[in-house]
């Protein structure tokens, strides 16, 4: 048995919007009581579409947002950002990974920067040992040194993508929280940092919480999935049990609805077109 | 029969402080009424710039050239721009990839959409008002009366996505570009909307172009296929050929990197098959 290193009891997360000169007050349960447990070195991806709670979710897995009730754990000690304060010791555990790679960089930013300031903001480090361990990632996530002096606009997508995910592991964390970290990529792009991804993991031993609405990246990278339709947990299993026997009727939705680029389906469809004309 | 939208050795340049930028060389391309033609190749591929220099969008840097550009019997390269507008908004539309953006956040879409209807058809308010409601029911808006009045930003992205396309439809086109319509959606959603353009397409009678990157979208809509690498086609195929035997290597790199596709616990990129494929015919010469 392995060590867990997150896990979530009975997670719940209300907003009150509204309340104010012109709409009355209302309360928007986007979580609703998630419970789960994620083994070190394993992948768990959350699954489901836009307003799902699923990024919400990983707002709290980042402890950037408090959950109004339920536990969260993280290598077994209980934390709650509403009570505690988050020490950088907890901040250098976790770390996240946005969507748009452009949006969550800021332009003013020389790359060199970008890595160095999670580390001068969480550790005692020197400015010399900021800028060798922030050339020593560059490295690894598959870029240069030469990149150290450069500003985000001049890289591409994909190679944003690699700075975002640099930045990340610049406290080693032992869990990254990735929000939709390929949705925004071309496809090869996007396999480059899937590869990146578990490459990395191999390498560090992380912990990945992938979140995602593509099954097709899910059923590559994860080893457990999480379906959430409406805040509510509705498929929770290992991805061969969920992709082999989904039960929730959304889950075969999204099954259904994922294209599918095998030469007999497009086939039939070929054939359905013909038939209707 | 003349082909609805047939272009020969069409090529764009920018200008740039380094020269002269090529974003596409040498491309011909046509399409049928009732036909659906997908153009795939990654970001930068010059994909989208080829369709833009049909809908004369593109910038004044821009140089295109082209040995003929035919839209439904009329030379689009002869045209001035009044010829031109008349034709762009009503006979070909455009969507673009994404919604939230291509719609003005100061007018109601229900303005948007009355627009293009009092430009190009010379509708008076009442026969807009009616043709519009009849356009949000056509593309599944619910209570089309009131989503009328709505602002871009009270809608989801799926909505907007489906005001594009009723805009884009409101005059009956004879052919529609969509450009990356689904990338910025869900799937669920994504299902939704290319079954959308689809059954238009088929009920209208039009001619579609779906430019995508993305190989299932393909699979999913596509009769004819074009395959666009650096400005240059690599490859074009009715659907079926392409996918049962992909000829040239970028296609079948653009293949193995659907994770689908993934053998073994790596994805192959395009990279990667390309180093692959150049070090096997050097091995072979």
């Amino acid at each position: 048995m392995s060590e867990i290193v997150l896990e979530g009891r009975n997670i719940v997360r209300d907003y009150h919007v509204g309340g104010g000169l012109f709409s009355a007050a209302k309360t928007v349960h986007a979580v609703k009581g998630v419970s789960f447990k994620l083994e070190k070195g394993k992948t768990l991806a959350i699954v489901g579409e836009s307003g799902c709670g699923k990024s919400t979710l990983g707002r709290i897995l980042t402890l950037i947002d408090p959950q109004t009730s339920g536990e969260l754990l993280i290598d077994g000690k209980a934390i709650n950002i509403a009570r505690d304060r988050v020490t950088s010791e907890m901040r250098r555990k976790v770390q996240i990974i946005f969507q748009n790679p452009y949006g969550s960089l800021n332009p003013r930013q020389k790359i060199g920067e970008v890595l160095g300031e999670p580390l001068l903001l969480n550790t005692n480090k020197t400015a010399a040992e900021r800028r060798e361990l922030a050339m020593q990632m560059l490295v690894k996530v598959g870029l240069g040194p030469e990149h150290y002096n450069r500003y985000p606009h001049m890289f591409s997508g994909g190679q944003r993508q690699r700075i975002a995910i640099a930045r990340a592991l610049m406290l080693s964390p032992s869990l990254l929280v990735l929000d939709e970290p390929v949705s925004a990529l071309d496809l090869s792009v996007q396999a480059q940092v899937l590869n990146l991804l578990a490459d990395l993991q191999d390498e560090f031993n992380l912990t990945y919480v992938f979140i995602s609405h593509d099954l097709s990246v899910v059923r590559y990278i994860a080893d457990e999935v999480m379906v959430m339709y409406y805040g509510e947990v509705v498929e929770y299993g290992t991805r061969d049990e969920v992709f082999s026997n989904p039960q929730h009727a959304y889950t075969k939705t999204l099954f259904a609805a994922t294209p599918k680029s095998d030469v007999d389906s497009i086939r039939a469809r070929i054939a359905a077109k013909k038939a209707a004309a | 029969m003349p082909k609805l939208l047939e272009i020969k050795n069409l090529s764009v340049g920018f200008e740039t402080s380094s020269g002269q930028f090529m974003a596409v060389q040498g491309i011909d391309l046509s399409v049928d009424a009732r036909e659906v033609l997908a153009i795939v190749g990654e970001s930068g591929s010059g994909k989208s710039v080829a369709m833009l220099a049909v809908m004369g969008l593109l910038p004044k840097t821009a140089t295109v050239t082209a040995d003929s550009m035919s839209f439904d019997g009329h030379d689009m390269l002869a045209m001035n721009g009044r010829q031109r507008r008349e034709i762009i908004g009503r006979d070909v539309a455009m969507i673009f990839q994404e919604p939230i953006a291509s719609l003005n956040p100061c007018f109601t879409v229900g303005f948007q959409l009355e627009e293009v209807l009092r430009v190009h058809m010379k509708m008076d308010k009442k026969a807009r008002r009616a043709r519009a409601i009849e356009l949000f029911k056509l593309v599944g808006i619910p209570s089309p009366e009131e989503r009328l009045n709505s602002f871009p930003h009270q809608m989801s992205g799926g909505q907007c996505q489906r005001v594009m396309i009723a805009i884009a439809i409101a005059c009956n086109p004879k052919l529609l570009i969509a450009d990356e319509p689904t990338t910025a959606l869900d799937v669920t959603i994504q299902k939704q909307i290319l079954d959308l353009l689809v059954g238009l397409q088929a009920k209208h009678g039009m001619g579609l172009i779906m430019i995508t990157h993305d190989m299932g979208v393909v699979a999913e809509t596509a009769d004819r296929v074009i395959v666009q690498y650096k400005g240059r086609k690599m490859e074009e195929a009715d659907v079926l050929s392409l996918f049962e035997s992909p000829k040239h290597p970028y296609t079948r790199a653009l293949l193995s990197a659907l994770p689908e596709n993934a053998t073994g616990d790596r994805l192959s990129t395009v990279a990667d098959f390309m180093k692959h494929e150049a070090e096997s015919a050097g091995a072979a010469s």
